[in-house]
Formats: C-alpha cells, sequence, structure tokens
C-alpha cells in the first residue's frame, strides 16, 4: 500500500474511533445515532482503501440507510421520555464494563493468535468481481437459504407485531371491498 | 475510452452541474409565468435567482434549544451529496473519476439526502420541520428500492458498475428502448430525492415547507439548491445510464451529452408541473405492491439477455 493509503486508513480508523467515543460521551439520542453513523462511514472508508471499494460503498450506503432509519425508531422508543431529552448510552455500568473488556481482550488475542494466511497469487484486479464469485459461486446456497430465512423473518415478525388481520380488513367473509384500513393505501386494495 | 482525472475536470463539473441547475430553475419560472398568462421575458427568467442575494444577506432565523450543529451538517449535506455524485457521471467522453462502482457511489451519495433532510428537520427543534424530515424519509421508504432496480437493470444489462461501462454498452440500442420501466422508475426516482413537484411531500405546503419551512438565509439557500442541483444530477445521471452516453450521430460527445441532459431535464421540470403532491403514505404502497415487483421482473429481462449470449 502507498503512503496515501496508508495516512488515509489511519486517519480513517482514528476517525472511526473517535465516533465510537462519542456515541458513549455525547447526551442527545439525534447525536448519538450520527455519531455511530460517522463511525460506520468511517469503517466503509477504511474497506474501500482497503481495495474493496464495492464492499466500502455498499457499507456506507447501507449504513446511511440503517442508521437513519434507526434514529426514528431510537427516538420514539428508547429512554424516557422518548430520547428527546438529554440522555445517556450508559447503563449497567460495571456489568458492560466487564463484558466490554472481555470482549475487547478475546478480539486482542484473536489478532495475536490467529494463523493469518500468506497471499497465495497475484492480487485480482477488480475485487468486486471476486467477492460476487466467492458469496454468489460456491456458496449460492447458503445465501438463497439466508435470504429466504431473512424474508420469513421479517413477515414473521410483521405479521406477529400487527393487532389487525385480514377479518379486520375485509370482514367476517372476507368480501369487504374496500378494505376496513385506518389509513387509505395507494392501490385501493 | 474515458478520460479522467484532469485536476480542472473537478472545477469544471460542479460549474457544469450548477449550470444545469439553473437552466431547470429558469425554465420553471419561464412555465410558472406562461401558466399565469404573463409575458416570458429576460426578467421572468432571473427574477428566481434574485433569491441568491437576498438569502445571502438575510439576517439567519435563530430558534430556541435547535440543534445547530445537526441542522447545519444536515443542510450541507444535501448539496454536497448532489456534487459528489457528479465525480462518476461522465460528460461526452470526460468523467472526473470513473469508479468500478460508479453505479453504488451515485446511489450512495444520493441515499446521503436521507441523512441531510433527517437531520436538516430534526435541528431546528420546530414541529413541522421535524414532520418534513421523517415524511422525506417515508418517501424514501417507497422511491428507494425501485429505484435500485432501475439502476441494477442497467448494471445488469452491461455487466458493470463502472457508468461508462454502461454507457458504452449501449451501441445502437439505448436502455430506455428495451428496458423503458427501469428508465421511468429511475425518472420518478429523481424527482423524488430532489423532493420536487409531485415528490415535494417533505417541503408540502400543508405543513408550511416542512424540512424548509424554518430554515433562512444562507441555510435555505442551500437546501433549495439541493433540490435543483440533484435534479440536474439525476438528469445527468440518466443519459450514460438509459441513453446511450456521448454516442450520436454528427455531433461530437460532450454535444451530445449535453443536448441529452437538457432533454431529460426539460422533461422533468414538465413533469413536476404536471403532476400532484403526492402523499409518502399512498406512494409507499404503490412502490411496494405495484412498482418493485414490476422492477424486480425488468431486471429479469437484461439478466436473462446475458445469460443467453
Amino acid at each position: 500500500m502507498d503512503t496515501t493509503g496508508m495516512v488515509l486508513l489511519w486517519v480513517l480508523g482514528v476517525l472511526a474511533l473517535v465516533g465510537g467515543v462519542l456515541v458513549f460521551t455525547l447526551n442527545s439520542m439525534a447525536r448519538v445515532t450520527f455519531a455511530l453513523l460517522g463511525s460506520l462511514v468511517c469503517v466503509g472508508g477504511v474497506v474501500a482503501v482497503l481495495r474493496l471499494p464495492y464492499l466500502g460503498v455498499v457499507i456506507v450506503l447501507m449504513m446511511v440507510m440503517e442508521m437513519v432509519i434507526m434514529a426514528v425508531f431510537m427516538i420514539a422508543y428508547m429512554m424516557n421520555p422518548a430520547g428527546l431529552m438529554p440522555m445517556s448510552m450508559l447503563h449497567n455500568k460495571r456489568g458492560s464494563l466487564v463484558v466490554s473488556g472481555l470482549v475487547f481482550a478475546a478480539l486482542v488475542a484473536g489478532i495475536f493468535l490467529v494463523p493469518w494466511p500468506d497471499r497465495t497469487g497475484a492480487r485480482p484486479r477488480d475485487t468486486t468481481f471476486q467477492v460476487g464469485m466467492s458469496l454468489m459461486g460456491d456458496q449460492m446456497l447458503t445465501m438463497v437459504t439466508l435470504g429466504f430465512v431473512l424474508l420469513a423473518t421479517m413477515v414473521g415478525a410483521t405479521v406477529l407485531a400487527t393487532h389487525r388481520g385480514r377479518y379486520d380488513r375485509f370482514g367476517d367473509d372476507l368480501d369487504q371491498r374496500p378494505a376496513n384500513d385506518p389509513a387509505d393505501g395507494g392501490v385501493g386494495r | 475510452m474515458a478520460e479522467t482525472g484532469t485536476w480542472w475536470a473537478l472545477l469544471v463539473a460542479p460549474a457544469m452541474l450548477l449550470g444545469f441547475a439553473a437552466a431547470a430553475l429558469a425554465a420553471d419560472a419561464a412555465l410558472d409565468a406562461r401558466n399565469a398568462g404573463r409575458p416570458i421575458t429576460v426578467s421572468t427568467v432571473v427574477r428566481p435567482f434574485l433569491a441568491v442575494p437576498r438569502a445571502v444577506l438575510a439576517q439567519p432565523r435563530r430558534l430556541p434549544a435547535s440543534d445547530r450543529l445537526l441542522w447545519r451538517a444536515g443542510v450541507i449535506t444535501v448539496p454536497v451529496a448532489a456534487v459528489l455524485s457528479t465525480l462518476v457521471i461522465p460528460f461526452g467522453d470526460h468523467v472526473v473519476a470513473d469508479l468500478s462502482v460508479g453505479v453504488v457511489w451515485f446511489n450512495a451519495m444520493e441515499v446521503l439526502t436521507w441523512a441531510g433532510l433527517w437531520l436538516a428537520g430534526w435541528g431546528p427543534n420546530a414541529a413541522f420541520s421535524l414532520v418534513g424530515g421523517y415524511r422525506f424519509l417515508a418517501q424514501g421508504l417507497a422511491y428507494e428500492l425501485p429505484l435500485m432496480f432501475a439502476l441494477i437493470s442497467a448494471a445488469t444489462g452491461a455487466q458493470s458498475l463502472r457508468v461508462t461501462d454502461i454507457a458504452g454498452a449501449q451501441h445502437g440500442l439505448w436502455y430506455a428502448v428495451w428496458m423503458p420501466f427501469a428508465f421511468v422508475v429511475y425518472l420518478a426516482g429523481v424527482l423524488a430525492f430532489s423532493f420536487l413537484g409531485p415528490f415535494a411531500y417533505p417541503a408540502g405546503r400543508d405543513v408550511a415547507e416542512g424540512v424548509l419551512g424554518e430554515t433562512s438565509g444562507v441555510d435555505r439557500l442551500l437546501l433549495e439548491a439541493g433540490r435543483w442541483l440533484w435534479l440536474a444530477a439525476g438528469a445527468a445521471m440518466a443519459v450514460p445510464l438509459f441513453l446511450g452516453g456521448g454516442a450520436g450521430p454528427g455531433l461530437p460527445p460532450w454535444a451530445w451529452s449535453l443536448v441529452k441532459t437538457l432533454l431529460v431535464l426539460a422533461a422533468l421540470v414538465w413533469t413536476l408541473r404536471r403532476l400532484p403532491m403526492v402523499r409518502a403514505d399512498r406512494y409507499v404502497e404503490l412502490a411496494w405492491v405495484v412498482l418493485l415487483p414490476l422492477s424486480v421482473l425488468q431486471t429479469l429481462v437484461p439478466a436473462l439477455t446475458d445469460l443467453s449470449l
């Protein structure tokens, strides 16, 4: 890696850590969420600098969407009163200090204990293609299964969470049209 | 094929984007005048730009307990993301940065608008702004997935995420011709992420202009500029994605890019005045029940074509 890459890597790495620290020191739910977003965007940058441009940019893309939606739910559901007042992200301080200390120690130990493989062969020109092949080639069955499991989880969770079923919408004989919905939809189902 | 990376391109690309955005705004003002039965003169077209010095000189509005850091960050993010998105858009055979993942870059920059507008709504500590910010997220959840599949359709057709490859892969037959649905969904997405016309819901009059309502001075200028810059960026991106880029008979590539971008921009400006504003709760059902399945089917067309070749 050239000098620019190294400098970028360090700057982004430090910024990601700073964002992580801010998550636990700021006192506003909105600021905490966007500090975490900043941290994750820096992680995306790190991945891009490590010559995985697709994964790097996709991390940025996904994390922005996810954290913005997360902000909505964090402010709506977390804390009392409702994430609008000054708050702290620290709870169960002693217990969480022990847990996080242990996890950190395990991860650092992992860095030194894992026998990292040496590079074999030449560096591929387009890593996007390699990522796609390794995900969708040999692991196609895993990906398809995972996709269905994720979709089933989402549909199942939504069905369990909603208190209205089709009999509420379409009446006892399921023949009521249009459906009796609290808010009209766009296509008049 | 595409020339990249001369330093002056970094200056020219934002300047051109600004020029396209200004042209769109001027065309909008001209159509306004025509609809009102006023004569279209130079002053009608120039009038909206008088808001620029007015905004720069205006005294900023201060609000109690606003989160100025987040507000400022959000307001700046919208136009800056629009400018950054143009890095990967080829103009003729010039492009600032010919990234191998250009389509994803454009998409990521567009999604930054979500964060920017939510922050712009949250920052002022005012109910209507906040409603506007949340409205954009609801709208985002509706338009984003069909838009992503429209982008994926073009990328699948060219088997590349590099925007210049996509433009180059359309020799003879534009993607707009054999992927018309993806093209239409993409254009609807452009109107949606520039929250103009039918998608002006986050800044609707019913919530006192929502995200824009509490902004004043330069903040207001940046958000309004962000809207038109995004419209221009979306129109410019439509050319390499669906209209063959700079390819065309007779004229040089830059001229074809210019003509095509202006035509797309004109179509968008015309459309945004013709359609009524749609509420996000209505559009989200249309998007998920009708547009999304059709977008997936549209993506299947280039995918099957790739397999059969």
